[in-house]
This record gives structure tokens, C-alpha cells and sequence, in this order.
């Protein structure tokens, strides 16, 4: 139904950008007395009438989506008869339900009686309302068609107007940003306070036993589950912040300075590209990669020197890989930093008759060390985010433990464990997630904003 | 001034053994410090090497299948079909089709050919091949014929060399009689999700991808290019430019799997009906995209030299002209570049999709939008959970059909900026 309206609506639309075309092309058509030069160019008239045509009856095409169905709904619920009327609004949106597979062809009877008779009484209301709704977009179009048609005259200002609507367009797409980060605080704060209306803060924040499957079982005792989180932050931190950068910095580091300081420019120009392409397999890879050819081997190496708690899941395993991952992070921000340390600095080091390494360990590193210390700060931000290495190879086990070997579970790996399955906004331990991914939020966030600071401090420094 | 300076020490003899000795071990440190950063770079460089073929190597024998010979009489089978359906129109013969049993007379067709335990070498869905031969030609019901079917996930991994040893000789036995052999499984790049290792396809997931995207790029890049454009042209500098600016930075380092949960707040509290659509994926990857392409932009409008803006206006262009006439069309390059960079961290994506429920068992591609739908990276996901031995090479067969992709859109993305990018 709504695209038959769309396709007639733009049909009008493009109609009426010809149209308003031509008729403005015909004012300054044929140097006679009567020609005069119209403010605007052609095109802005027919864009004009087109946007007349179009922004009116699409709005009313989109919201009749919304609104057609509510009156179908009601127009079905009202030919029910008296005493079969659903009594509680779940029976209804049921019986709705169902009234609608069966006229979609999708199931062939339904489990409620009076449903089958009903289909035709939703075939009448959805064929009657989605045609009203046509025909209202496609007479909004005309009489907005129309009317700019009647307005584009020589000394109309068309290009003045379609320029004001193409500004408000970049004004309200740049405020999606600000709408989306709303929506992000908005939603995870939103159901955290519902979650810290059934669960302390504090036993959330500094809590050591994660246990939320136990929610599940209302009647039983112990049913409220335990949710201090303190092991997930553990976990987190143990393979994004400790294992990870363990790998990521000395590798990232070390890389950046061979590629900008000793590397031929041809090595370097195949190298870079190579070491980039790391960030860009996706995480899903890593994961696999991790659990099933790293972390077999790992296990098997920690039993054979006598750690007999090791497990197939491991905090190093997963640490490792996404510490692989992270590398480039790291060295392509060590990169810029130390290409802007002056020139003057590196040169006066080395006439002084230090040795490359004693330059770059004595002069560019201290001088780039704010670059430096922001980029592995976003590193380590963007290492505790990291969901599917974690899901797939650290385990789910909420150890409290310093043994990389053990398996220990992370923020994001418990979020995804929380909300697959069922997905009922009621229970503490779906709403537990959402205080997760606040609390991973803010943590993300600080550490972006410090990170940010470091960075611009050190910008300052050379300027 | 005619004070002269004294040496109050004699001067370095660079020759002495000390000093010799102190240089030598000064370069001695250079060059450990040299070979250090050269072996970073090796050993990144090589666990890159390492992913990849091992990814390559177990994913090869993914888009290989395995298939039996499997001889059946007819007229002596106890398949019970008429040939006179044939003659009835499409749709009858089709539903005569559906009402035969073909598995049982397949079945013991196998018994028949590899003794009692022949029917296990088949897999569950070997039939299917029967049947399809049978409509496509019902003149084959009259005689004897061979069919290659699809073998069984044992033997499958039997064929390709793992499994107990006893199934290993009489799998050797067989392809020295020429009664199974390796084919390209076409099932994989055309079939969807299957429970069946030797059944399942990606073209379920991939489809889902590519609509996901489609979603995707049409929200992210126009809105994202739009801000881009306001952002770096005409946003007056004020406290809302501020706010704006450091809510795009910040979304661009948000984890991915907050966009998730806001997903799943918001877009499937919206429309609980659409859970696990791809339309609903491509709005939550669409907000994770927006900002890469909003940085990208404006990085692309700025490099933009002012003199071309100035020119314009000189010449009566107004605002709005200058930047869709000269600034946007010289910018887009960069800003293409910085989409397909974008898109194909998106296509990579998994953690906000299983969070929309895009993590169903969806065993035929999506028709529409609006319907059921998996993605790349969660079919290598859910195959990578499965216990079955044979999911191991499909999963590491599904890696490559992404990195594939990912790298074709980078490669993309590299030659369009070599290509079209002018340093001005």
C-alpha cells in the first residue's frame, strides 16, 4: 500500500519539477520585450514545486505506516461480537496477531475461533484506510504541487527558498549525533536505575560474586541472583587493559619506530598497509582464530608445566589475540606522534653524535611520549569494548583470579550472555546488561576524554 | 683578551681501549635496538600470515564436498511412483513429488551397494538429489542409474583424511574403487543454514549481509555527509557546534556493543515485530557508521583549499552553491573513501546484530527487509558453536567469503584514494 503512494507521490513530484522548469525557462525564453531574467535559474523552480509536491505528501504517506494499522486494528476489534470481545489486551494482540498471519497466507487457521471470520473484515478495513491514505498523500501532493507552480514567477525567489530547506536538512542530520548519544545515555541509563531499583549499587560496583542465572527460578530461594560485578571488571581489565597491552604496546611501539625511522621507504610502504590490514579482519575472526588455534596449544603448555586449573578457555588465549589486534592502534598513533616531533630535535641529537637508537630512545620517545600515552589510552578503551574475541575465547566462568591460564569473563562477554535467549525487560537479569554497558560506557568514555586531553596538551607543546 | 683558555683536562683519545670498547657497545645496542623493531614488525606481519593461510588451508576443504555412488534400480526399488503423474500439470506433479517417499527406497538402495551400515555413509539430505534428478527426468524410472549423493559428515571428514582408522581404510577402499569422490559443493554458495554440515550454505547470511548494508549505507551515508557538510561549512562556532562535535568524536570510540543495547532499547522497543530484520541491523550499524563517514567528510571538505570557496563566492555563487558545485564534488573522493572504510568495519560487525536478534536459525535466505535474517560474521559465529567436526572447515570456508569481501572493499577503498585524491 504505502509504496503505491510513494512511487504516485514522487511520479508528482518529478511532474512538477518539469513543470515548473519549463514554465520558468519560458520567462527569459526569446529576447523579446516581454523577456526578463528570472531571479532564480530554472532548475531551482522546478526544485521548488518538486519539494512542494514531495515533503507534504511523504510525511503523510510515512505516518499513515503508523496510523493505518491502529485504525484496521480498531475497525477488526469492533466487528467482534459483543460477547467474544478478548477481555485483557494480551488476548487481543493475539487474536490480532493471528488475523493477520492468516490474511498475510502465512498460517492456514488460527487456535481462536472467532479469527477466520474476522480475516475478511481486516482485508475490507486495510484495503479502505490504506486507500484513504493514498488518496490524501496524492491530494496533498497536488495542492502542494500546485500551489508552488502558481508561485514561480520571475521575481520569485526559488533559489533562496530551496537553499533555507537545504540548510535546515544539514542542520537537523547533524543533530542525529547529538539524538543518537541521547539515545545511548537515555536507554542504558533508563534501565540501569530500573535495575538498581531491584539490585544495591553497591553490592553491583563492589560486589565478588556474579551469579545472575539464579534470577531465573522466581520462587525459589536465593531466587534474586547475585550481582557484584567486581570479577567482570577484574576479567576486563585482566585481558583488555594487562594482557593485551603486554603484546600491543612493545609490538606497536616498537613497529612504528622501525617503519619511521629505520625501514626503506619501499619496506615500509608494503609493511604499513600489512600491518593495518590487522585491524581490519574482523573481531568474529579473532575469535575463532583464538579459541580454536591458540588456545588448545596454550592449555596444553600450561599443563605440561603443572597449572592443572588451566582451561580450553583462558584469559591469555583471548588477551593474546586481541592484543594482536590492537598493535596497529597503538602504532599507527605512535606514528603520528613521532613524525610531529620537529626534525630540528632529531637532527641536533644526532650531530651531537648520539646513535640513532640513543636519539630516538633519549630524544623522540620522551618528546612524543602524550601521543604515545593517548593512543595506547584509546587502545585500552577500545580493547575492554571488544565483545567477540571475549565471547568466543575467555569463557564465562566470573573467576577473581590472577592465573592467566584460568578462564574469567569480561563486561561485554556477560552483556551478550545476559540478553540472548530471552529478552523480558522485567527481570533483574536482563536489566543487569544495560547497567554493564553503562558502566562500560562511562569507563569507555572517560578514557576517550583523557586520552583526548593528553593529546591536545602535548599538540600545544611544539606549536 | 689575550686570555687564553686552558684545558683543565686532556682531550677524548677516541682511540683508547676504553673508548673503543664503550663505542663498540654503544653499537652493539643499536643494532639490537634495529633488530628488536624489525622483529616486531616480522612477527605482527607473520601471525597476520599465520591467520589468514591457516584460515585459507582449513576453509579450502570447506568448499569441497564429498559424494558417494550410489546405483539405483528402480523398477526392482520400492520407490512407489506412478509414472503417469508426469504427464499432470507442474504444481501436481510437484505435490505427488512431496507425497512419494524417496528417502526410504534411497536408503536401501545404500544398503544394497555398502551392506547393512550404507545407509550411514549417505547424508540425511541425499535423497534431495534423488528426487530432483527423478523430476527433472522421469525417464530414468524405467532403468538402473548412478547418482553422486552428498555423503555423510564421517565420511566427508573420512575422505579428507580425519576420523577413526577403520573408517579411514574402507573411505581408502571406496576411492580405489572409484565409489566416492571429491566435488565442489555448490550447496555452499547458494544453500542457507542447515543442521547438516554437508547441507549448509552462506548464501542465507550473505544475502542478509547485503541488505543489512543496503540499510546501512542508505541511513548512514547521506545523513553522515550532511553533517559532515554543516559541520565544516556553515555551523557557526557556538556551544550547540561544540556539543554536536564531541558527541560525533565520542560515538566514533563508543564499543560496538553499546549500539547494540541501544538497539535493542530502542529500535525493538519501537517495532517488536521486526526483531532480527535486516532493516533493524542496518539502523543500528547505521548510527555505529554515521560518525566514521562524518569524520572522514569533514576531514575531506577541509582538505579542500579555501581559494576554490573564495573564487565561488567571488563570482556570485551563494553558500549553498559553493559547496554542492565545487566544495562537495572535489571532497567526495575522501568522503567515498572514508564510506567504504566505514561499511566494511560494518559488514565485520557482530556484537550489536546478535544483540537485535539477528542470531536466528535462518534456514532460507530473506526475501525482504522486513523478514528474519543473519548476517556474515554471525553465521561464522553460531557455525563456530556447533559441536559437529564438519562445522569446523564450513566456519573457516564462511571466513574467507568475508575477509574476501573486506578485502576487495578495502582494496576499493585504496585505489580510490591513489586514484582521485589531488594534494593540492
Amino acid at each position: 500500500m504505502i509504496q503505491i503512494a510513494i512511487f504516485l507521490v514522487i511520479g508528482l513530484g518529478l511532474m512538477g519539477f518539469v513543470a515548473g522548469r519549463a514554465r520558468s525557462t519560458a520567462f527569459s525564453k526569446g529576447r523579446t520585450a516581454a523577456a526578463v531574467r528570472p531571479h532564480s535559474r530554472p532548475n531551482y523552480h522546478g526544485a521548488y514545486v518538486l519539494l512542494w509536491a514531495l515533503g507534504p505528501a511523504l510525511l503523510i504517506a510515512a505516518s499513515s505506516v503508523l496510523v493505518v494499522p491502529a485504525l484496521v486494528d480498531e475497525a477488526v476489534l469492533s466487528a467482534v461480537p459483543a460477547g467474544q470481545q478478548p477481555a485483557t489486551a494480551m488476548d487481543r494482540a493475539a487474536l490480532l496477531d493471528e488475523v493477520r498471519s492468516i490474511a498475510k497466507g502465512d498460517s492456514m487457521g488460527g487456535f481462536i475461533e472467532a479469527s477466520e471470520s474476522l480475516v475478511p473484515v481486516y482485508k475490507a478495513a486495510n484495503t479502505r484506510f490504506g486507500g484513504i491514505a493514498i488518496a490524501v498523500a496524492v491530494l496533498v501532493a497536488i495542492i502542494g504541487a500546485l500551489f508552488a507552480f502558481s508561485r514561480v514567477k520571475p521575481d520569485f525567489r526559488a533559489r533562496s527558498q530551496v537553499e533555507r530547506l537545504t540548510m535546515a536538512v544539514l542542520l537537523l542530520a547533524s543533530l542525529i549525533a547529538i539524538l543518537t548519544t541521547i539515545g545511548i545515555v537515555g536507554s542504558l541509563l533508563f534501565e540501569s536505575i530500573r535495575f538498581f531499583g531491584m539490585v544495591s549499587p553497591v553490592e553491583f560496583l563492589f560486589g565478588t560474586e556474579w551469579s545472575p542465572q539464579t534470577a531465573m527460578r522466581a520462587d525459589q530461594v536465593g531466587s534474586s541472583g547475585s550481582f557484584g560485578a567486581v570479577p567482570l571488571y577484574w576479567g576486563t581489565i585482566f585481558i583488555g587493559a594487562i594482557i593485551a597491552m603486554l603484546i600491543a604496546i612493545p609490538f606497536g611501539l616498537m613497529s612504528a619506530i622501525y617503519l619511521t625511522q629505520y625501514a626503506a621507504p619501499t619496506l615500509r610502504a608494503w609493511m604499513k598497509p600489512a600491518l593495518e590490514l590487522l585491524a581490519g579482519v574482523p573481531t568474529v575472526v579473532y575469535g575463532y582464530f583464538a579459541a580454536l588455534t591458540i588456545a588448545p596449544p596454550m592449555r596444553d603448555f600450561a599443563v605440561a608445566i603443572g597449572i592443572s586449573s588451566a582451561s580450553s578457555e583462558s584469559a591469555l588465549a583471548a588477551g593474546l589475540v586481541m592484543g594482536v589486534m590492537i598493535i596497529p592502534f597503538v602504532s599507527s598513533m605512535a606514528d603520528d606522534s613521532i613524525a610531529a616531533v620537529p626534525q630540528s630535535m632529531r637532527d641536533g641529537s644526532l650531530a651531537m653524535g648520539a646513535t640513532p637508537s640513543e636519539t630516538i630512545k633519549r630524544v623522540l620517545i620522551p618528546a612524543a611520549l602524550p601521543g604515545i600515552v593517548g593512543g595506547v589510552l584509546l587502545a585500552v578503551s577500545r580493547a575492554i569494548g571488544e565483545t567477540m574475541i571475549v565471547v568466543m575465547a575467555a569463557g564465562l566462568a566470573a573467576n577473581l583470579t590472577l592465573n592467566p591460564f584460568a578462564s574469567v569473563t569480561t563486561v561485554t562477554t556477560q552483556i551478550v550472555q545476559l540478553l540472548t535467549g530471552d529478552t523480558e525487560f522485567d527481570s533483574p537479569k536482563t536489566l543487569a546488561a544495560f547497567a554493564l554497558g553503562l558502566v562500560l560506557f562511562l569507563i569507555t568514555l572517560a578514557l576517550n576524554i583523557i586520552a583526548l586531553r593528553v593529546v591536545k596538551k602535548y599538540r600545544e607543546a611544539y606549536d | 683578551m689575550t686570555k687564553h683558555m686552558t684545558l683543565s683536562r686532556q682531550p677524548t683519545d677516541w682511540q683508547s681501549a676504553d673508548m673503543m670498547k664503550r663505542i663498540k657497545r654503544r653499537y652493539a645496542a643499536e643494532r639490537r635496538f634495529k633488530a628488536m623493531g624489525a622483529i616486531a614488525v616480522l612477527i605482527s606481519v607473520a601471525f597476520l600470515a599465520f591467520l589468514l593461510l591457516s584460515m585459507a588451508s582449513s576453509g579450502a576443504r570447506g568448499f569441497m564436498r564429498t559424494e558417494i555412488k550410489l546405483p539405483i534400480d528402480f523398477p526392482a526399488s520400492s520407490l512407489m511412483i506412478d509414472p503417469a503423474i508426469f504427464k499432470g500439470s507442474a504444481e501436481e506433479i510437484e505435490q505427488k513429488l512431496a507425497e512419494t517417499d524417496f528417502e526410504g527406497p534411497v536408503l536401501e538402495a545404500a544398503g544394497q551397494a555398502y551392506g547393512a551400515d550404507g545407509a550411514a555413509l549417505l547424508s540425511e539430505t541425499a535423497w534431495i538429489v534423488v528426487r530432483d534428478a527423478v523430476q527433472a527426468d522421469p525417464g530414468i524410472l524405467s532403468r538402473k542409474t548412478e547418482f553422486w549423493v552428498p555423503a555423510s559428515d564421517e565420511v566427508d571428514s573420512a575422505y579428507k583424511g580425519e576420523g577413526e582408522d577403520a573408517q579411514l581404510q574402507r573411505i581408502g577402499a571406496m576411492k580405489a574403487a572409484n565409489q566416492v569422490r571429491s566435488s565442489f559443493n555448490l550447496t555452499f554458495l547458494t544453500g542457507a543454514d542447515a543442521t547438516d554440515p554437508t547441507m549448509v550454505g552462506i548464501w542465507g547470511a550473505f544475502k542478509g549481509s547485503l541488505l543489512t548494508m543496503i540499510v546501512t549505507l542508505l541511513l548512514a551515508f547521506p545523513v553522515g555527509v550532511f553533517s559532515a557538510i554543516y559541520l565544516e561549512e556553515y555551523a557557526p562556532r557556538n556551544r550547540w557546534t561544540d556539543i554536536i562535535e564531541v558527541s560525533i568524536n565520542n560515538l566514533a570510540a563508543v564499543p560496538s556493543i553499546i549500539f547494540g543495547l541501544l538497539g535493542l532499547a530502542v529500535f525493538l522497543t519501537l517495532f517488536p515485530n521486526l526483531r532480527s530484520a535486516p532493516v533493524i541491523g542496518g539502523m543500528t550499524l547505521a548510527l555505529m557508521t554515521m560518525p566514521v563517514i562524518v569524520i572522514a567528510g569533514r576531514n575531506a571538505i577541509k582538505s579542500v583549499p579555501p581559494s576554490i570557496r573564495d573564487a565561488a563566492l567571488g563570482i556570485g555563487a551563494s553558500p549553498v552553491q559553493v559547496v554542492f558545485h565545487h566544495v562537495l564534488p572535489l571532497a567526495l573522493p575522501g568522503i567515498l573513501t572514508g564510506t567504504i572504510i566505514g561499511m566494511a568495519r560494518a559488514l565485520g560487525e557482530t556484537a550489536p546484530l546478535l544483540m537485535v536478534g539477528m542470531r536466528a536459525f535462518i534456514s532460507s535466505p530473506p526475501g525482504s527487509f522486513t523478514e528474519p535474517a543473519t548476517v556474515l560474521p554471525v553465521q561464522i559465529f553460531l557455525w563456530s558453536d556447533e559441536v559437529s567436526r564438519g562445522f569446523v572447515e564450513k566456519t573457516s570456508a564462511a571466513i574467507i567469503v568475508l575477509l574476501v569481501f573486506l578485502l576487495a572493499m578495502n582494496g576499493l577503498a585504496i585505489y580510490l584514494r591513489n586514484r582521485f585524491e589531488t594534494r593540492w
